[in-house]
């Protein structure tokens, strides 16, 4: 029985990749990891920051999982998915404080909070444990992409209203305060950052009424 | 083969385990070299930053070296225990490998007293450099405090944190904050206070002299709290050496 080789990038492939970062967004459709979307976006560098790691380890720990799938004893695959997580993240950590010092003093908060992101894990057991390496990859990336552009957006606003700034420097100009216009102390606070999401996930759902559960 | 059987379950969680140990192991030691390098010009570009010499990683040891004067440990009394200068190392140890976080407890449990010094100039200027070592609210804070030549006015402050809130705690590294520190005193009529970080305003309250005193951040009380306790708790050990008329 000859298999028939499927493309690199079939159209299947490529809704792998498209689809989380729209219709099946892991944060606004699957609602997973939102407790690390709370905790990052208050400015935009940690926020980038975050996602780029997030990337980095779920593309990667998607294709090892995948790799592994066929061996893995259904009993214990929680703790093996763990261990290849933790693995991963410790990994990139390490290269990072070695060849990267500014950032990886920028991400040390944030490591015990991509092992803990329920996305990664949501991946590995919804997708890497039975599909092939390359699909596994793609649907990393696009899911890591669909991470990073909500968390990038619930960042960005929360550092323009809450601080002023965006990166760190100034945007709203100092005339602006004179007029007696005062920085927003709600929207640095965690709910806030569920008020933005919970706006995204209203506007997507109000234009596509697919999405929209019983 | 029976992927669920226990004898299976327990070999694949070995050679896992013993796998990930290794390939975690290897690269920490293999990158070691170069975190430990990272770690100390971080330490010399804190320290240069404080006396107003900007550096990076690849400038921060010679400009470090130019700039330094001497490397001091100092015991209880404030007497000079090992100094360090020009490449020559009197008395037992550098006080750029001393741990302050060991030193600060070996203060707590058995009151001896090694704290390090730094004293640097630039254009002319000599500067006391006191590094700081505390308690935030999440994790340690640290930093840097250089006095001026008269040993009372704050020249500059450096701090960093390891895991403080992004956006309140973890504020206190940048300028905005660092900045109010400058030209404060750490005594007041001889009397040491050292500078307290004050919530609501210096400027509105009576129980610290404003020039001891700077504005607190808001949202961040525990940090602020923290920094405060830090800059006491250590710049005190050093009352006597600050005090003593230059020999």
């Amino acid at each position: 029985m000859a298999e028939e080789k499927e493309p690199m990038f079939s159209p299947k492939n490529i809704k792998l990749l498209t689809n989380p970062i729209t219709v099946d967004n892991p944060i606004t459709k699957q609602v997973l990891g939102i407790c690390s979307a709370l905790a990052v976006t208050v400015k935009l560098e940690p926020a980038i920051v975050m996602a780029l790691s997030v990337l980095v380890v779920l593309a990667f720990g998607n294709v090892i999982i995948s790799l592994m799938r066929n061996g893995i004893p259904s009993r214990i695959r929680i703790i093996v998915q763990l261990v290849v997580i933790a693995a991963l993240v410790i990994l990139v950590d390490q290269v990072l404080k070695a060849y990267a010092y500014n950032v990886s003093k920028q991400l040390s908060v944030f490591v015990g909070l991509i092992i803990t992101n329920c996305i990664i894990m949501g991946r590995f057991e919804a997708f890497a444990m039975g599909n092939k390496p390359w699909p596994s990859f793609l649907d990393g990336l696009g899911n890591a992409f669909g991470y990073a552009w909500i968390l990038v957006a619930v960042a960005f606003f929360r550092e323009l209203f809450g601080s002023g700034t965006l990166m760190g420097i100034k945007i709203i100009p100092d005339s602006v305060y004179e007029m007696g216009y005062v920085n927003n102390g709600l929207v640095i606070l965690p709910p806030m950052a569920l008020f933005a999401v919970a706006t995204i996930i209203w506007v997507q759902r109000s234009r596509n009424k697919e999405l929209i559960e019983d | 083969m029976n992927k669920n059987s226990n004898s299976y379950i327990f070999i694949y969680a070995s050679v896992m385990v013993v796998l990930v140990a290794v390939i975690l192991t290897s690269a920490n030691l293999a990158l070691k070299p170069l975190q430990k390098k990272n770690k100390e010009n971080e330490k010399m570009i804190n320290l240069l930053s404080t006396i107003g010499v900007p550096s990076d990683a690849t400038t921060a040891a010679d400009l470090y070296t130019k700039h330094l004067v001497k490397e001091v440990i100092i015991n209880k009394e404030g007497t000079e225990i090992s100094t360090f200068a020009n490449g020559e190392l009197t008395g037992e140890k550098r006080a750029f490998n001393v741990n302050l976080k060991s030193a600060l407890n070996d203060i707590a449990k058995n009151d001896i007293v090694a704290m390090p010094i730094f004293i640097m100039d630039n254009n002319g200027e000599t500067f006391y450099i006191i590094p700081v070592y505390g308690k935030g609210l999440w994790g340690p804070i640290y930093g840097n405090i250089a006095l001026k030549a008269d040993k009372n006015t704050v020249a500059a402050v450096t701090f960093g944190h390891d895991s403080e809130t992004p956006g309140l705690g973890a504020e206190i590294v940048y300028d905005a904050f660092t900045s109010l520190f400058k030209d404060k005193k750490i005594f007041n009529e001889s009397k040491f206070v050292s500078v307290a970080v004050v919530k609501g305003g210096v400027a509105n309250q009576t129980a610290v002299a404003a020039e001891n005193g700077v504005d607190a951040i808001s949202g961040s009380t525990l940090t602020c709290n923290g920094v405060t306790n830090m800059l006491n708790d250590c710049v005190i050990n050093y009352v006597n050496y600050l005090n003593k008329e230059d020999k």
